[in-house]
């Protein structure tokens, strides 16, 4: 229990963010964290909490998966890498062939989720293929 | 003696008139389960039984809110036939990803761009040592954090 009060301020924000399907609780040590964010701003105010509370999230001691709702198909979603290109793949994994890629900040459209880790989408340019979706802000 | 002779009766017959109010609107176990099983709404997970006006909820649920509104709800089916409600709901653990060969290989993918780092999964805890950029870091724990493990262990990380 002593997690919920160490993160007390990331649940109560959780909680009046309008997370959907939010489910917190402390298993084995770790507070887990699953829900659905209405937007990709509200997704990250949780995590610059969450970095408030533990730097640079050494400690370990909390898992949060927050989905956003707006991620859904034939939405936009925009590249956010640090800095290089996102690649574009064949198929979803690392070890897929390279097709195209995108450039940071590019906005381009979800076609569908394979899995929560990656998603196919299409390039301005029309290429489809897989790109990791961690590396892809939803819009709106 | 007298008093308490007098006491009965008006008692007896505030029972009696209780229990013929209570007579007239009566309401059978099994129209009260309808009923409540209505107010909890369509939920394969969550069972209803009444006995006696005593409601009991049994089933699984995700969350504590859920539980707790599923209580108020039945309670609220009908305030007047229903005695007390049992609420037997277990809130179901969250899942993690305990599958080691499966959980490596997701670890892969999301490590791919962070080269100076080594990361190892057991039982669903992911284990990173390494050096990463300040500014990399969260996306770094994003990226684990979405695969579902039990834990992510960045101490070995020197963040620079």
């Amino acid at each position: 229990m002593a997690l919920i009060g160490k993160y007390k301020v990331l649940i109560d924000t959780a909680r009046s963010s309008g997370i959907s399907d939010l489910q917190v609780a402390e298993q084995e040590g770790v507070l887990q964290i699953r829900g659905i964010a209405p937007n990709a701003d509200v997704k990250n105010k949780l995590w610059d909490i969450y970095n408030q509370i533990d730097p640079n999230f050494l400690t370990g001691d909390v898992v949060m998966n927050v989905d956003v709702s707006t991620a859904v198909a034939g939405s936009q979603v925009r590249v956010k890498t640090e800095r290089s290109n996102l690649n574009i793949r064949k198929g979803p994994g690392t070890d897929q062939p390279i097709l195209s890629k995108a450039a940071k900040d590019e906005v381009i459209t979800l076609i569908s989720r394979a899995n929560d880790q990656w998603w196919l989408v299409r390039t301005k340019d029309g290429e489809e293929g897989y790109a990791y979706a961690q590396y892809l802000e939803p819009l709106g | 003696m007298k008093f308490k002779k007098a006491l009965s009766v008006i008692l007896l017959s505030g029972v009696l008139t209780v229990g013929t109010i209570s007579c007239t609107s009566k309401v059978s176990d099994a129209d009260l389960k309808v009923k409540v099983e209505t107010a909890v709404g369509s939920n394969p997970d969550v069972m209803v039984e009444v006995e006696e006006g005593v409601v009991t909820l049994s089933g699984t649920v995700t969350t504590e809110d859920e539980k707790r509104v599923l209580e108020t709800s039945a309670k609220s089916a009908d305030n007047k036939a229903i005695k007390s409600v049992v609420n037997n709901i277990v809130i179901r653990p969250i899942e993690t990803n305990t599958d080691t060969t499966d959980l490596a290989a997701k670890v892969i993918d999301a490590t791919k761009d962070f080269p100076s780092v080594t990361a190892t999964v057991n039982d669903g805890v992911i284990t990173v040592t390494g050096t990463v950029e300040q500014t990399r870091i969260q996306t770094l724990k994003q990226s684990l954090d979405a695969l579902n493990p039990k834990k992510v262990d960045l101490s070995g990380i020197t963040v620079n």
